[in-house]
Order: C-alpha cells, then structure tokens, then sequence
C-alpha cells in the first residue's frame, strides 16, 4: 500500500477506501464460501455417518475434521471426506455396500471423538441411528421375486426387530407366499449389513440418511388402535351393525358378492353348505396377516 | 526489489560455516519434517504414536492437542467440544504464548514447506515484481472465517483451508487436494511474493494473535554491528518486522516484537554479524544498551 506518501489531510480517506475495498473483496470470497457450505451440508444418501453423529447441518459445525474416529475404527470402514467429494472436506462416512458398521459395543469411534460431533451421550449401540435401511427396489428383490432369500432379514444385527418377514400371498402363483422384508425404523440402527450381504448385483436394499428415508405423520394424527390400547377400550360408540338394503329375496355375502337366499333360509346366517366367513370379515382384502390379528 | 549484490548468506557462510551458516533451517525443516514423520509412522508402519491430525491430535493416548483456531470457530458455530479438546487447546495456546505464535507457520505447518519451496524457486529463477496486497488482508479472512462460522452454523473455512487439506490428506487420502496445493504454489511463485503465507492464510493471522503476547522472540543484542548487508532482509518472509528493532525506530528495543514474526530464525543464519540471536522478550521496550559483544553467543 502506498498510502504514507499522501498528505495527511487524506489519510483517513485513504484508510476508509482501502478497508472499503478489502471488506468488498473478502466479502465476495465469504459469500461465495457461505454458498458452497450450503451444498455441501447436504450429505449424498451413499455417505452414512458414524453412530451418534448429529444431524447434518449441527454435525458440520461440530466436527473438527481430526479423523479421530476413523483411526480408532477396529474395522477401518471409515473414510474422511476429499475436497472434491460432495460433502464438507474432511467429514468421516462409511459406504455400507463397501463396508458397513461392525456396531461395536464399547462404540470406539463415538469415544474417540474430541467434540459433541458424535454424540457422547449414545451409549447402546442399538440405540445408534446411522440411517435406515430401505427396501427401495421391489423389482428386483428376491423375496419380493418368490424366493427365500431372507439374507438381509438373516445378517442383521437387531434381526426380528428391524427387519422381519411379513408373509403375504403370491397373487402371480395363487398358492404359494411371498416372504417380504420390512424394516422397522424403531429398531433399525442403519449399520447397512443388510446393504452389503444383499445378493443382487446392486442391492435391493439400501441405507439412506433418515431424512432421506423417513416419512413424518402430522401432528394431529392420532392412531385409532393405539389410542384404543392406551385407553384400555374403544374411543367411540360401538359401531352399529352393518346391514345390506337387499331387494328381497337376495343376499351379500363379503367376497361372493350377490346371491338369491336358498329357500327357508333365514336373512341373516350364513348359508348352509357354505364356507363360513373369514374371522376378520370387516379387513379389506390383501392386507397383511399381520395387521389381521384380533388388534383391528 | 533491486537486484541484490551478492546471493543473501554468502558472507555469513564465508565467515562462520556452512553449517552455522544453515542452524536454524536445518533444525526447522527437521522440525516440519519430523512432526509429518511422527504422524505419517501410524498409517504407514502401525505405529500409532500420533494420530489424527493438525486440527486435533492425540499423541500416546495421552496428550491431546488441539487447534484454537477451529475451536473457536466451532463455538461459533455453536457446538461445545467435549474436555480433551478443550484441554487440547489450553495446551496449545500456552505453548505458542511460549514459543511465538507463528512458531506454528514456520516451525509445524506443512503448507510452509511448500510455500518455501515456491520462493526458493522463484530466487533461482529470478522471477521479480508480481501482484501487490496488503498484509493486512489475512486478518480480513480471519475475520470472515469467523463470521461465516457463525452465520452458517458450520466450519466454512475447513471445507477449503489448504494447511488442514494438506496435512489431513497425507495420513487420510488427498484426494483433489494436492490440485489445492499446487495452485498454492503456482500463486506464491508466479503471483505474489510469499503470498499465501504471507497475505492470505487466515491460519497464520490467527497464530499471529497469540503472537503478540509470547515470549519467545528474536533479539538482536548486537543491532549496531548491522552493516547494512540486506541479507536478512532478503530471507525474510515477513520483511516488515525486521526495520524497528534493527533501527530502533521509534526507540524500539533491541527485540523483533512484531507479531508476524515466525520465528523461523533464518535472519540468524544468514547474518554475518551475528546480529541476531533467539531469546526471550525481557528489554524489548528498553533502549538499545551500548558496548554488546559483537559475537553475542547463541
């Protein structure tokens, strides 16, 4: 800067020209930083962060890049994230297909972490919520193909709590059950072992950040045979039995449709002969047994 | 710049040496080169005595170190770290308030070797002039970093910041990074005179805060023997700390208190005079005390 040479008088002229200047110049550089920190906050649904780590936007204010976490990973699935990677530099992931969380129980990485980053408090590593796990592709998954794959449902670590096989009929073949896999994002840690051992070229099944994967009910929701189970009994008035307006002569029956009452029938039991009523009449065809029970 | 008369360091090797002629430098680089050493033996041999890295480190599963600079801007940020980091960082800021902030630059941080590199090609290939800023600009950055950090909620500056890139790549995968480096060191040759270092780092300009109140300074007990030679002038990095005390301007004592010094000791070198010494900060307010030694020892 030349500024000792001028006159005095314009010193602080100079001096506000030049802050005016230099604040212009590394103020552009800050915007220009502030908005490619708001592309990199958003974390590509490959990248799964350690257990315990933050949501996105606290995580990359929190960690301080140290690696610290990857070095005391026993299994060496971590990785820290390159500047040309799409997420903030230096950030540790795992790519379950690769490698997924062993889901150690003494949690070294969490311990291992000098900041909040990962958070200290997760002390269960069932409690862990890397992600979850989603049968994204139906087309290609061998249960939903007919087979007894169930190698997801096998590998998991919380099995028949985050994953289980809920038996459906197979309407290609008429006779046979389809096993499909449902994970169940209370239990699912997002570890991606069912990621990785999943047979198919590219897995069915995917870990995906939760904000990617999870759906939210509104706040107004209210679940009616929850609410019946915490209110020991029904909410509502007992339903009034449902009755058919039928012309006379003729019957209903769920799932035969329309028929003429046999002779000396009575309106209102069922045919004699005929296959009695399923128990649960009143659930639509095709919901899954499990939803069948006496609970509905 | 003029053309210098003769190759900075000449005389002071003609007169003590090669090897006294290249103390400081010699123990600097070992120091950069021991401390990547110290970190790299882990990934490479499984030999954990360091790990994790320049913004974090803990060494022996005993003593953590940490970054002020990063903790500062992860408050900022606002998260709290959990008791090592914040131990890590109490250690670190002592040391430096010992040994002189940018002690950091010149003494640990790997970009200096590459930035060194820069200028020490750009002397053998006579390349003069180039882009012109003020100084002054790091702590415009430095200032920016901190506001950025706690406007976004998140360590902007960590995404691009080309000392932890470099030092966090060579243990953990580089990556694109080394294309960072690179154009570090295009700039610094091509562009601008000791530029990243010198006018941009917002690293540095941290340290340079420390700086100004540590005690491990450059002295220079015997500044009237100064015969005007411009060598240290020459090897500076930060050229502008070097004029007060050795012409006690103002009635500057006899102690570089400037807080951009590094530290880096290489004015002791190539000094013929032996002008410079390192020490302590004691006197540095005083006037010059006439009749020292002209060979003030080490």
């Amino acid at each position: 800067m030349d500024n000792d040479k001028k006159p005095k008088g314009s010193t602080r002229r100079q001096f506000l020209a030049d802050s005016a200047r230099m604040a212009c110049g590394v103020g552009l550089l800050g915007l220009g930083l502030g908005l490619y920190a708001r592309h990199a906050t958003a974390l590509p649904p490959a990248a799964i962060r350690p257990p315990g780590a933050l949501p996105e936007t606290e995580f990359s204010g929190a960690c301080i890049r140290c690696g610290m976490c990857v070095r005391d990973c026993p299994y060496d699935i971590l990785h820290l994230a390159k500047p040309e990677e799409p997420m903030s530099t230096g950030t540790p992931y795992f790519v379950a297909r690769q490698a997924p969380c062993e889901m150690c129980e003494d949690i070294p990485c969490v311990k291992a972490c000098p900041t909040g980053a990962l958070d200290h408090s997760l002390t269960d590593i069932n409690k862990s919520k890397m992600g979850l796990a989603v049968l994204i592709d139906h087309e290609t998954c061998l249960n939903f193909l007919g087979l007894r794959c169930d190698i997801c449902y096998r590998v998991c670590p919380v099995i028949d709590k985050a994953i289980t096989l809920d038996p459906q009929s197979n309407a290609r073949t008429g006779k046979h059950t389809l096993f499909i896999p449902v994970v169940h994002s209370d239990a699912c840690t997002g570890c991606g072992k069912c990621e990785k051992a999943c047979p198919t070229e590219i897995a069915a099944i995917k870990v995906v950040p939760l904000y990617v994967a999870k759906g939210q009910l509104s706040a107004h929701y209210r679940l009616g045979w929850i609410e019946k189970e915490k209110a020991g009994g029904s909410l509502v008035a007992p339903e009034a039995e449902h009755r058919y307006n039928m012309p006379e002569g003729m019957q209903y029956e769920h799932g035969k449709g329309l028929s003429v009452v046999p002779p000396g029938g009575a309106e209102s039991t069922v045919p004699q002969g005929a296959v009695p009523p399923a128990p649960t009449s009143d659930a639509p065809v095709g919901l899954p047994r499990a939803f069948q029970g006496g609970k509905l | 710049m003029s053309a210098l008369p003769h190759k900075p360091g000449a005389e002071a090797i003609a007169e003590k040496g090669w090897l006294a002629a290249h103390k400081w430098l010699l123990l600097r680089r070992t120091s950069q080169v021991g401390i990547l050493l110290l970190f790299l033996v882990g990934p490479w041999l499984k030999l954990w005595i360091v790990k994790g890295n320049l913004n974090y480190s803990y060494t022996l599963n005993f003593l953590p170190l940490a970054d002020p600079y990063l903790l500062l801007q992860t408050l900022l940020a606002g998260q709290t770290p959990e008791k090592l980091a914040l131990i890590g960082v109490a250690i670190v800021l002592l040391l430096y308030l010992l040994v002189g902030g940018r002690t950091y630059c010149s003494w640990v941080c790997p970009v200096n070797l590459v930035t060194d590199f820069a200028n020490w090609l750009r002397v053998r290939l006579g390349l003069k002039g180039g882009a012109h800023l003020s100084r002054t600009t790091r702590y415009w950055i430095l200032g920016m970093t901190l506001i950025a950090a706690a406007l976004t909620g998140t360590i902007v500056w960590e995404m691009v910041n080309p000392v932890s890139m470099l030092h966090r790549g060579l243990f953990f995968g580089l990556g694109f990074a080394w294309a960072v480096i690179l154009a570090v060191f295009l700039f610094d040759l091509f562009v601008m005179r000791h530029g990243w270092c010198g006018h941009f780092c917002p690293v540095g300009a941290f340290y340079s805060l420390i700086g100004k109140f540590s005690l491990l300074r450059v002295r220079l007990p015997a500044r009237e023997a100064c015969n005007d030679c411009m060598d240290c002038f020459a090897v500076c990095p930060e050229q502008q700390v070097i004029r007060p005390a050795l012409k006690a301007i103002n009635g500057t004592g006899p102690v570089i208190l400037d807080a951009n010094c590094t530290n880096c000791g290489r004015c002791i070198d190539v000094c013929s005079k032996n002008v410079f010494t390192l020490g302590w900060r004691r006197g540095a307010d005083q006037q010059i005390i006439s009749g020292v030694p002209k060979s003030a020892p080490k």
